[in-house]
């Protein structure tokens, strides 16, 4: 921990120098939304200072010098993920909009009535919502593999649901409620037995650990960049190339096409066929500048040192009389997510808010989860790499004060 | 430690949300709505015993945060023997003053609600304190059963 240059990152990002209700902001709600490092707000100003055209259409200077950024950056995703090719990498508008493209031309052409989904309870709505969508549009059904008190999947339960009817498998990474790391090599080995194509909802867990889709062998990746320290409104589908070429496109207009008539249109190649319309090209090159950022420190001493921080987090919320943490996996990422006994979640983050602290309350897009859980809501303290210890300790100081003073 | 909230956080509404009055199932109720903030997951069930236009008896479940658990126990508290008429007026005040749209506090007509108040200064609250109010306007409408903020 020592070697983790925390002051140096701590200085990259601008905002954590704002002031919150007069009080240093602690921000401690980065599971719903990083912040941004000046390098990525930089590449961004010079894009459209210097840089900025319509990619892939003029021949002009400026465009071709556009293309060549946006296109960078998909070969910088390519990498961060060690995908094979750049054709496998989609760039859309998040992770949502991913899972959204996938249901609606992989799960249309592949799953029909009586086929079987399978996902876990620990989904975001966005892992959900969609599959419901196309079960009701196909007569497909959705499986649901039951978690455990910890929070982490049983994963007795979630094998005997793989059947020969299930059709894809579609797992979140890592809970974004729970913070539990769900085990994903497991899970597509004994998909992969069965031939079951399996998609991994990762926009928790890739600002948090070193993510090798090769190494993991799953057929889809998806994840947002506004939570990899990336820009909002722009995310990855990341797709095995043969199953990419087989799935019709998902919308139609300028730049997925090769040739159109009014008699037919003949689709562009990968990874272009799915990026229909000008896309959000700053932000896509706001992303390739995050993910050289996170390569210069390393996703893995990020793991550690995140997971030294949660650890000693946990230490201190465990001491707290009457808060009760809500997920307790084994593997778990930089989330914690917690409950006080007779103190409202929305009055914790009010409270804490008054304090300069920002966490999030609610049901964070998984009701479910809640409801298993016999909660309404949580309050979630959520961890990114500038976080440091003396900003657990504001947290729970804080947690402490308003217990008093709700008496 | 917490000094920027105590308009928010004033003691009586720590006082019902401790206490709350008027908590619990009336069997004979004439109306009984429920409301909803999907938002943060308050949920409320609100019970009216009425005679004619006159509310005569209000109670209340449900679990909330402080904020909207201290509104609608003041509300059952402050609408019992007032007419429909009354108690829409009532909202309508309550609803100008949590929203900021008239920066007077009435203290005559809106009495102990004025703690409730300093919502106005917290945009993200404003709906918890108002659901009981939009759960009782369902209730005097009778135009459904269940009411939600979004």
């Amino acid at each position: 921990m020592t070697t983790f240059p925390i002051e140096k990152i701590r200085a990259d990002f601008p905002i954590l120098q704002e002031k919150i209700r007069n009080k240093p902001l602690v921000y401690l709600d980065n599971a719903a939304s990083c912040q941004k490092p000046q390098q990525v707000i930089d590449s961004i100003v010079h894009c459209y200072s210097h840089e900025y055209a319509n990619v892939h259409r003029g021949v002009h200077t400026l465009s071709v010098k556009a293309t060549d950024r946006y296109e960078g950056a998909r070969e910088k995703v390519k990498d961060f993920i060690n995908a094979q090719s750049t054709k496998e990498i989609v760039f859309v508008r998040g992770a949502t909009e991913a899972i959204n493209l996938i249901a609606q031309t992989f799960g249309k052409s592949n799953i029909k009535a009586g086929d079987e989904i399978l996902i876990t309870a620990m989904e975001h709505h966005s892992n959900i919502v969609p599959w419901q969508m196309l079960c009701a549009e196909t007569g497909a059904i959705l499986k649901v593999a039951p978690i455990n008190l910890q929070g982490e999947l049983i994963y007795a339960e979630f094998e005997k649901l793989i059947t020969d009817k299930t059709r894809l498998v579609s797992v979140v990474h890592m809970s974004n409620a729970l913070g539990t790391v769900n085990p994903v090599e497991k899970i597509i080995a004994a998909a992969k037995a069965k031939n079951i194509p399996v998609l991994l909802d990762g926009a928790q867990a890739i600002p948090h650990m070193a993510v090798d889709v090769q190494a993991l062998d799953c057929d889809f990746y998806v994840f947002s960049g506004h939570k990899l320290y990336a820009p909002s409104g722009i995310g990855v589908m990341y797709g095995k190339q043969a199953l990419l070429e087989a799935m019709p496109p998902y919308q139609g207009g300028g730049d997925m096409i090769r040739k159109v008539t009014f008699e037919e249109t003949e689709y562009n190649a990968l990874p272009y066929k799915f990026e229909a319309g000008t896309p959000s090209i700053a932000d896509v090159i706001g992303l390739g500048a995050a993910i050289d950022y996170l390569n210069d420190i390393g996703m893995d001493n990020i793991a550690a040192y995140e997971a030294e921080l949660l650890n000693y987090a946990t230490v201190k919320a465990k001491q707290i009389k009457g808060l009760r943490l809500i997920g307790e996996a084994q593997e778990k990422g930089a989330i914690l997510s917690f409950v006080l006994d007779k103190i409202h979640p929305h009055d914790i983050g009010t409270m804490l808010d008054s304090l300069g602290i920002a966490i999030r309350a609610g049901h964070h897009c998984a009701m479910p989860v809640m409801d298993f859980f016999e909660v309404p809501a949580t309050a979630r303290a959520s961890f990114a790499m500038y976080n440091t210890k003396e900003e657990v300790d504001v947290l729970i100081n804080g947690i402490e004060s308003l217990i008093e003073i709700f008496g | 430690m917490f000094d920027d909230l105590r308009d928010l956080y004033q003691e009586v509404i720590f006082d019902h949300n401790r206490n709350p009055r008027n908590f619990h199932v009336m069997q004979d109720a004439d109306r009984k709505v429920e409301g909803f903030n999907p938002l943060c997951g308050d949920r409320l069930t609100l019970f009216l015993k009425m005679d004619g236009d006159k509310i005569t008896d209000a109670s209340f479940q449900g679990s909330g945060c402080a904020i909207s658990t201290a509104s609608v126990s003041l509300m059952t508290e402050i609408i019992k023997g007032k007419t429909e008429a009354e108690a829409e007026d009532l909202f309508s005040k309550f609803h100008e003053m949590t929203t900021g749209k008239s920066k007077e506090i009435n203290l005559e007509a809106i009495g102990k609600l004025a703690v409730l108040a300093g919502v106005r200064e917290y945009p993200a609250r404003v709906k918890c304190a108002t659901l009981a109010w939009h759960t009782l306007d369902a209730a005097i409408k009778n135009e459904q059963d269940s009411i939600s903020t979004e």
